[in-house]
């Protein structure tokens, strides 16, 4: 909402200046984004004529035009409006102007190799309008050199309003707020009286459920449409709106003084009456934006027999609009069902002033007097005879009564109000008040849709007191529960612990490219409205974004990479379909090149290391893991493995290895050799364990313990984790490690076979053990792999 | 007699004058060798009286063992100072760079949201969460914004389906209703998590990352939400003071509504937080509003409270001087390389925050 300090004085007495008015409205809760400093920059603009528009050598868009601007010269212009041509008088800004629309200071340019000294002006650049399709065409009669702004324009303050106080999106609800505030008098407004001369009228018909709930409408017969006068001009283009024609100028103006929107009808193109009803499927208009619309059954419409006129509360239709030729007029001000205009103006994509204030809430108490408002203006700038004010339909609206209890605002705010402050502030809002000992029996203003419960008044309250005002009280530290539970502990642990082994952490969004996400799911997870066509879908791998970033990296030549995430994957589009998971990848050379040692790429090994540290940093006993080599579709089939709790029937708490390699190809990484993890955190479940247990008891044996060095040939297809709880079932008490020193294949051992070296310890609790029992023991060993893997002792 | 002290004499004096190993040695054979100076009056021992015999046999046995000694030291010397000698040979080059350290990072948004949590910790709320995915009734309607509600459109919403009935989260209010839901009051929770709008420019990406505050009790004031929220940014920004100015908004989940601004200036482009005449609007707050707690089966009779929701993403920015915000999203190793956190840093309170 654009407002000057010189309309707002239409109903403000005040002696605050612009910079103190807009810190009040600021400090009221009407944010001032802006407030455009116009100085003498407005000087600059002047009316011009270019003498000849010639084409740019250069540019086929571009035209070199000689433009007269008044001092006897020819000054050069480059420009590249497609209306530039011989004999255009338009508007000329010179070099150190700041133009309006986006605060760029001209500077003298060189185009294409052609010098350009200046620019020649479109609507949009001036905020006059947002027309920006060519530059300003004006008449004949305007004198060369002369200022384009008559009146340097006032400095114009850009309020935000919320979308609770439609009140505020006219000029004279800032007015009040601003009485209330103590920033001035509040002028009250008085009821235009009219002359009524005219018999004529139109009859209007109401159709149920139309989203109509009053029309009210006003003849004016013989009126002569015209240019505005320059105080209407001024008035509108001070706010940045486009002067258009008298009549239309003064339903804007309205609008914007008062939060009334108004239509007005060139009452000779409508057919016999208005009816105002739902549109029928398949039905369309033409609107005055000159766009066709095709409308639904539920758009609410204002209709003759034979046509729509307009979309009620959005948009006039350009058959029934008023031109500089119309002769006779219908002005329209209505009450619409805000739902219904917001559901319309959605479902045909149209925004207009009149459906952002139908929608936030007008004052269905103002028809009358923005239509007496409208019609006196008309008659004083067009002529004409006014009819008599008909509303049609009834009025929804019912006084809203609060009682407001005093003690509340001390209750909710922490500071008490006197009723006398209370009562001053509440009057000046507009609210009827009756004084009931503690209490406050209050009549909402009709223009408050936003108000109807007692914090509302709370809030008026404070709001116009000061916020500033509550004072700050020593934060209260009780804690009803512990700050974190198990699995918020273990996202933080985890973050950290991934970190300390050298990977970078990243946060990418939640969707990525269907495309690659495709790789790892058969899901589609789609968004209705993705932000751009690779960002379409929910991930359900974290993996897409990191490969993703990887290559960005590695684009940029960092091609040696360890990034992981913990976030959210999903499963399916239900809230709480969705997983907790750390991804990690590995990419590129794990040693970078040195003098020490040679470069090496990372590979499954280093992944499971990875997993199986994490783990144990999250206070997972390794004992507990069960390592299994099938993994799911991210990861190389043959090289890549899953760890389980328990059993292989347990949680499963990771998966990791090298990455797919048809993926990888496709991705283009596969000089990269990508190796990953996903630990799926929602799978850890806290283990029970009360405090004593967290340590375990601690028992070490004082007896010498024994290595003793095996090499088995096996099958290639056996698992050194088999091997080893063979080995370890022959004797669980005195075997206290098992670790593999060797493996081998090659043809001296015979193909699908492989060598499997290891080392046991062997260590008692009670004893130092004999040869004997050590002997007897490798014997268990030996027999053992060969009953149950087959595997025999490599000869040496 | 005069004799023995004399040869011991010349004998010492020879010591003196050794320089090297083989020096030592040739002095070991010219006195105890076996036909060594001191060797040969061993051998005339024989020859002498018997009572002066025992007299010089003592004498030349206390010289003989001042040779031995004398012999040990200087054997000593030479083997220490070889051993040092070839220590000395066996050097390395110590000023050649070790192998790069593979240092992890934490990213600048996790490090926030745990200085964030432990500030909350001490202030007795505990951590909540929702899923991303929500339905539009916990994102809009029980946050008193039913459909068509002009501030749905402040909201640039993704939707999962045509309905529009699953949405990604617009902000991490339903987290309120959630726990509302779900357990009895009071309540007293932060939720810090991802949020997002369909969005994208300079300053606004479609993910981004909120932190809601949440406290409703039997009497908890806006003069609480205050005193809270002034705790919260000093202890935040690590200054005793801090500027902060509350200004009237409109959220339809609170009611009053406050936008908070903090004070700021730029000197050689650096920005300072909390004092200068500028204001930089950082978080939304308000009273809950009672609509919002009817909806999450509260009654708003008997409870009252304050909520807030501020951006982590844009704190981090400002505390740590990160200009782009898309930048977070990059994964630029160089970016999180400079901007990421030493995984030991682990805000506490003892500790402090930052390092």
């Amino acid at each position: 909402m654009n407002i000057t300090l010189n309309w707002l004085k239409k109903y403000l007495k005040t002696k605050l200046n612009v910079q103190e008015i807009a810190e009040k409205l600021t400090s009221i809760g009407l944010e001032v984004e802006n407030i455009s400093s116009s100085e003498n920059n407005l000087d600059n603009f002047k009316i011009c004529k270019v003498i000849k528009a010639a084409k740019h050598p250069q540019a086929d868009k571009l035209k070199i035009c000689d433009v007269d601007i008044g001092d006897g010269k020819i000054t050069k212009v480059v420009c590249g409006a497609p209306n530039a041509r011989d004999g255009l008088i338009t508007v000329y800004a010179s070099p150190g102007t700041i133009i309006p629309k986006n605060g760029m200071k001209l500077s003298i340019a060189k185009i294409r190799g052609v010098d350009s000294f200046g620019m020649l002006c479109s609507e949009s650049e001036l905020n006059l309008s947002e027309e920006s399709d060519g530059i300003i065409e004006l008449k004949n009669k305007e004198k060369i050199g002369d200022n384009f702004f008559k009146q340097s324009l006032e400095p114009m303050i850009d309020i935000s309003i919320t979308p609770n106080r439609s009140d505020c999106l006219g000029v004279r609800g800032i007015a009040r707020d601003l009485s209330a505030s103590g920033a001035g008098v509040f002028i009250e407004p008085k009821l235009e009286k009219l002359k009524i001369v005219s018999k004529k009228s139109i009859k209007i018909e109401i159709e149920k459920d139309s989203g109509c709930y009053q029309f009210g409408s006003c003849f004016i017969e013989g009126v002569q449409n015209r240019e505005s006068p320059d105080w209407l001009k001024n008035f509108l283009q001070s706010v940045g709106q486009k002067p258009i024609s008298a009549i239309v100028d003064i339903t804007n103006f309205v609008m914007l003084d008062m939060n009334r929107p108004l239509h007005a009808y060139d009452a000779d193109k409508i057919s016999k009456k208005i009816i105002v009803r739902k549109s029928k499927k398949g039905e369309s208009f033409q609107a005055l934006d000159n766009k066709k619309y095709n409308l639904s059954d539920s758009n609410c419409v204002i209709s003759d027999t034979s046509k729509v006129l307009g979309l009620g509360g959005i948009i006039g239709g350009e058959s029934s609009g008023t031109q500089l030729s119309s002769k006779n007029i219908i002005l329209e001000a209505a009450s619409f069902d805000p739902v219904s205009i917001a559901k319309s103006s959605k479902e045909l994509g149209i925004i207009t002033d009149a459906k952002y204030r139908f929608e936030r809430g007008v004052d269905p108490n103002s028809i009358k007097e923005g239509l007496a408002k409208a019609a006196k203006l008309i008659k004083e700038i067009c002529g004409g005879k006014i009819g008599k004010i008909l509303i049609s339909g009834n009025s929804l609206y019912k006084e809203k009564k609060i009682n407001f209890n005093l003690d509340s605002f001390e209750k909710l705010i922490g500071f008490e109000i006197s009723k006398s402050d209370a009562v001053k502030i509440l009057q000046k809002l507009g609210f009827k008040i009756k004084d009931k000992k503690n209490k406050l029996e209050l009549i909402v203003p009709s223009f408050r849709p936003d108000i109807s419960q007692e914090v509302d008044i709370i809030e008026e309250l404070i709001r116009i007191k000061g916020y500033n005002n509550i004072p700050l009280a020593e934060p209260n530290k009780t804690s009803f529960k512990n700050t974190l539970n198990y699995k918020q502990k273990n996202f933080h642990y985890i973050q950290r612990s991934i970190a300390s082994l050298g990977y970078y952490e990243t946060v990418t969004w939640s969707f990525t490219n269907s495309k690659i996400d495709n790789f790892f799911t058969d899901k589609k997870l789609r968004l209705v409205n993705p932000i751009s066509s690779d960002l379409d879908t929910l991930r359900t791998s974290i993996f897409s974004n990191l490969l993703i970033h990887s290559k960005n990296n590695i684009d940029r030549d960092y091609k040696n990479l360890m990034l992981f995430e913990v976030g959210p994957v999903f499963k399916g589009l239900k809230p709480g379909e969705q997983q907790s998971v750390a991804a990690g990848v590995r990419i590129g050379n794990k040693v970078e090149k040195s003098w020490k040692e040679k470069t090496e790429s990372s590979t499954a090994f280093d992944v499971k290391a990875d997993v199986l540290k994490v783990l144990i940093d999250l206070g997972i006993d390794s004992e507990k893991l069960v390592w299994e080599s099938k993994s799911n579709q991210s990861f190389h089939p043959g090289r890549s493995g899953s760890v389980y709790l328990g059993s292989n029937k347990g949680p499963l708490l990771a998966c990791f290895g090298e990455l797919n390699p048809i993926i990888v190809n496709k991705l283009e990484l596969d000089k990269y050799f990508p190796c990953g993890f996903e630990i799926y955190l929602d799978n850890i479940i806290e283990p029970k364990r009360k405090q004593k247990d967290i340590k375990g008891s601690y028992s070490v044996s004082k007896f010498q313990s024994v290595d003793r060095d095996f090499a088995f040939i096996v099958d290639k297809n056996t698992k050194a984790n088999d091997l080893i709880s063979v080995i370890k079932n022959c004797d669980k008490n005195l075997i206290t490690s098992i670790d593999i020193f060797d493996v081998y294949e090659g043809s001296n051992i015979g193909e699908n076979k492989k060598s499997i070296a290891l080392s046991v310890k062997l260590q008692s609790m009670e004893k130092t053990l004999d040869e004997k029992s050590i002997e007897e023991v490798s014997q268990k060993i030996i027999s053992s792999v060969q009953s149950q893997t087959g595997g025999t002792l490599r000869s040496s | 007699m005069n004799d023995l002290s004399k040869l011991e004499q010349e004998i010492f004096e020879k010591f003196s004058l050794i320089k090297t190993k083989e020096n030592l040695e040739s002095l070991k054979v010219e006195t105890l060798g076996k036909k060594g100076s001191v060797s040969k009056l061993f051998q005339e021992l024989a020859t002498i009286d018997k009572e002066k015999k025992k007299e010089f046999a003592s004498r030349l046995n206390i010289l003989k063992a001042k040779i031995l000694d004398e012999l040990s030291k200087y054997t000593l010397k030479f083997e220490q100072y070889e051993l040092q000698k070839k220590l000395e040979s066996q050097t390395i080059d110590i000023t050649l760079p070790v192998p790069k350290i593979t240092q992890g990072k934490i990213h600048p948004v996790s490090q926030v949201i745990d200085e964030l949590t432990c500030i909350f910790a001490e202030l007795g709320f505990s951590v909540a969460e929702g899923p991303d995915v929500e339905n539009e009734y916990n994102n809009f309607t029980a946050l008193n914004t039913p459909p068509n509600h002009p501030a749905r459109d402040m909201h640039d919403t993704f939707y999962l389906d045509e309905a529009k009935q699953l949405l990604l989260r617009t902000h991490t209010s339903p987290v309120q209703i959630r726990t509302m839901l779900n357990e009895k009051p009071p309540y007293k929770i932060i939720a810090p998590g991802r949020t997002y709008r369909c969005d994208s420019d300079q300053t606004h990406t479609p993910m981004f990352h909120q932190l809601e505050g949440l406290y409703v009790d039997k009497n908890v004031t806006m003069a609480d939400l205050r005193g809270s929220l002034d705790y919260f940014l000093k202890k935040f920004f690590e200054v005793d003071k801090i500027k902060m100015r509350f200004r009237p908004s409109h959220f339809p989940f609170t009611e009053p509504s406050a936008e908070v601004d903090i004070g700021y200036e730029i000197k050689d482009g650096k920005i300072t937080i909390g004092e200068g005449d500028k204001w930089l609007e950082i978080l939304g707050c308000g009273m809950v509003h009672p609509n919002v707690l009817i909806n999450a089966k509260v009654d708003p009779k008997k409870y009252q409270g304050y909520a807030f929701g501020v951006g982590i993403d844009r704190l981090a920015m400002l505390k740590y001087g990160i200009n782009d915000l898309r930048s977070f999203f990059e994964s630029d190793v160089r970016w999180l390389e400079h901007f990421g956190f030493n995984s030991n840093d682990v805000p506490t309170n003892y500790r402090g925050l930052a390092r």
